[in-house]
């Protein structure tokens, strides 16, 4: 039976738009959640937990923000507020960013490929349901007595060893946890992505999220094992008397920080190469342009995913490493800058005398281009050694990972929310609440972003509680736009759950003019089993 | 089972290779770092065993001052102080400093020196024939030690280099390492006042 499209051919999914005789085998009510293995479920899942871990996060960065509203202690006690600089980090990196792209993952990727469900279904339910426990035991740390992990979010040796309360257990546990989802989700990846294509659908032909999404997965299952030797470590010296990282039985405090940051530089292409997927999926549809140079994107993200095992010590430029060393690493810091600027200008080129249109989700992609390329500038400052001296441990850095963090990794999220939507569900979403949405967010992400630059470089340190006189002005602000982003994301929620009582116009099944790609060629909402019989792509 | 399944199996089976072979890795950056460090001498480490010095050529052209600065760790209560601050030295000449100690605290602690040299890679032309900090340093409450440090700098030290800084930081390590006997330790400034 060959339903003949131009380019794609799905086959037996019109069949299944009246039959659901798949899904009275389906518990209803919380059984269904628990126990489901159905990729689209889990990806929901994972998707409301990373946004419900999004708005705990945010609301830790608002005690933050608000202790530093104006200089002094007033709000917090010290120890309280580096709990909060410690958790919210470790929130948004672990809770909210990574699960989002691997919800993502979840829905889009079999849709993308023609398969019917990830690899290894069972798997999918573990690797979600064990989440909620590591966050439980991360969040709860906080009421110990002596309070959660103070340490940062980059735990380094020795205040993660020596100077840290007995929470550090429950921190490394809970750590462990969830680098084992992230391992088993990108192992689910891999081999769906590997042995599942559809008939025809090349290594060249994948849609650039699925590419990202691949190499992503790569990283993570050679990195996330060192975080949890790390931690492990971190245990051990802790409560066990070994000396990883202790001078006085031979260790050395300095080696965490390369052990840390072998994982740690991996880990921010982990959060940024599905955002380059996503962006790369949005831009052509509504520039009505075939994405150009395809093949220099998958290219380009497979350098960047090499280059980043190699860049790690630019962290650590004042650690006192040898001149030889500090020029190695500031060079194949700057080289990275080549690949992210050939995606930058393939974007831009894709959208050259495109027929442009503005809906939400090419509006917060074309922020996305903007904002992130500001955030690889400040990047690429910091990359100079010899200035790097001067922005270590500064505003400027909280600045430069906040605008390729959150106006890069979550605006490209909150993109993908708004492009594959109405598929999830069938309707189009609130236009108008979506449009507050992106302009709210956008100008209080400057007004709480762009300023750090200013006191950064003025000299004021990141992680403090109080600061001098002199950076009050700024902080005001940066604090007014932090206010004003946190209360803005409330629109998004307002609206999701609007989105979720399937409220809204009825949207055709490409839902997008210039929509391109399997999961648009099957009905919206997308039925609960797709491809059950692979499609054929040409 | 399907013959998907079997292929699915093989890749998760390989993937988890490398999984544990990168937990692996992480634990193997331990002793990797050391031996780099070792071998390149970047991280001013220097040797935690005896050189043995042998009559070698000492080349009076080069005159290389050395600067010895001590701290000691947070909640380490010893008084430590270099008695030589500042020395010059010819390049292998052979050439002994004092470091003074004091315990005033009301217990014993047992410490260990842990040295750090700057510029790094001197730490490979730095050449110790006796350390104190090659082992853990007892002392009763009250004592009082000088703990000698011999040393020669190789000549092949690089042209540039005329200066360099030794720094000991000495850690309370009671409780953590071997249990010494205060007796042991031969760098005694006086016998303890027997307590009767």
């Amino acid at each position: 039976m060959a339903h003949s499209t131009d380019t794609i051919a799905p086959e037996h999914t019109t069949a299944h738009e009246h039959d659901d005789h798949h899904d009275h085998h389906i518990p209803s009510g919380i059984k269904r959640w628990l126990y489901t293995t159905n990729h689209k479920d889990i990806g929901t899942l994972y998707l409301w937990f990373a946004f419900i871990m999004f708005l705990i996060g945010g609301a830790m960065a608002m005690v933050i923000r608000l202790e530093l509203f104006q200089p002094g202690l007033q709000i917090v006690d010290p120890n309280f507020f580096n709990q909060m600089t410690t958790v919210h980090g470790l929130i948004m990196v672990f809770g909210a960013v990574m699960p989002a792209f691997t919800g993502l993952a979840n829905w889009l990727v079999p849709m993308m490929i023609g398969a019917p469900d990830m690899a290894l279904p069972r798997m999918n339910n573990w690797s979600f349901w064990i989440l909620p426990g590591a966050f439980l035991i991360l969040l709860s740390s906080l009421f110990m007595e002596g309070g959660g992990p103070s340490f940062g979010w980059t735990f380094y040796a020795p205040l993660s060893t020596t100077y840290s309360g007995d929470s550090t257990a429950l921190f490394v546990f809970s750590v462990h946890i969830m680098g084992a989802s992230s391992i088993m989700g990108a192992i689910n990846v891999i081999v769906t992505i590997f042995n599942m294509r559809a008939p025809g659908m090349t290594w060249m032909k994948m849609p650039l999220f699925v590419w990202t999404w691949l190499i992503t997965a790569f990283l993570l299952i050679a990195v996330m094992p060192v975080l949890a030797g790390a931690v492990t470590m971190v245990l051990t010296d802790k409560f066990f008397g070994t000396s990883f990282f202790n001078a006085a039985g031979g260790g050395d405090p300095v080696m965490f920080q390369h052990i840390f940051w072998f994982f740690g530089h991996p880990e921010v292409y982990i959060m940024i190469l599905p955002a380059f997927g996503i962006i790369s999926q949005i831009v052509p549809t509504f520039a009505r342009k075939k994405l150009f140079g395809y093949a220099s994107m998958v290219y380009a993200t497979a350098s960047i995913a090499l280059l980043s095992f190699v860049v790690w010590a630019h962290h650590m430029f004042t650690t006192g490493m040898p001149v030889a060393a500090e020029m190695f690493f500031m060079f194949a810091t700057m080289l990275i800058s080549v690949p992210t600027g050939v995606k930058v200008f393939n974007w831009v080129a894709t959208m050259w005398r495109g027929s442009m249109t503005f809906e939400v989700p090419m509006l917060f992609a074309v922020a996305f281009i903007v904002l992130f390329t500001i955030g690889g500038l400040s990047g690429l400052m910091l990359a100079i050694t010899p200035v790097d001296f001067q922005y270590h441990d500064t505003y400027f850095v909280v600045a430069h990972f906040h605008y390729v963090l959150v106006t890069g990794a979550i605006f490209s999220i909150m993109a993908a929310v708004y492009y594959w939507l109405p598929k999830w569900t069938g309707k189009m979403f609130d236009v108008t609440l979506a449009k507050w949405h992106f302009w709210c967010s956008l100008i209080s992400v400057n007004v709480l972003f762009f300023p750090m630059h200013f006191v950064g470089l003025a000299g004021m340190p990141r992680r403090i509680p109080d600061y001098a006189l002199q950076f009050a002005d700024f902080n005001k602000w940066i604090s007014l736009g932090g206010f004003a982003f946190g209360l803005s994301q409330l629109i998004f929620l307002a609206l999701l759950i609007k989105a979720c009582r399937k409220q809204g116009e009825p949207v055709s099944s490409q839902v997008w003019e210039g929509a391109e790609g399997l999961e648009w060629e099957i009905p919206s909402p997308a039925p609960y089993h797709t491809f059950e019989t692979p499609p054929v792509v040409k | 089972m399907s013959e998907q399944a079997k292929d699915n199996q093989k890749m998760v089976i390989k993937l988890l290779v490398i999984v544990v072979g990168m937990f692996g890795f992480g634990f193997a950056l331990v002793p990797l770092y050391d031996v780099f460090c070792d071998i390149t001498g970047i991280n001013g480490k220097t040797a935690n065993s005896a050189a043995v010095y042998t009559a070698i050529e000492v080349d009076e052209s080069r005159t290389i001052s050395v600067e010895f600065i001590t701290r000691t760790n947070t909640g380490m209560p010893w008084e430590f102080r270099a008695e030589t601050k500042r020395i010059k030295v010819h390049p292998g000449e052979l050439h002994t400093v004092n470091f003074y100690v004091r315990n005033p605290a009301n217990k014993q602690i047992i410490a260990q020196a842990i040295p750090s040299v700057s510029p790094g890679q001197v730490a490979l032309y730095l050449n110790k024939t006796e350390c104190f900090c090659f082992n853990q340093q007892p002392l009763l409450a009250g004592e009082e030690a000088t703990m000698p440090m011999q040393f020669y700098v190789d000549p092949q030290l690089p042209e540039d280099i005329s200066f360099f800084t030794v720094q000991y930081t000495l850690f309370d390590v009671t409780g953590k390492g071997d249990s010494l006997a205060v007796k042991d330790n031969p760098y005694l400034r006086e016998q303890p006042k027997s307590g009767t």
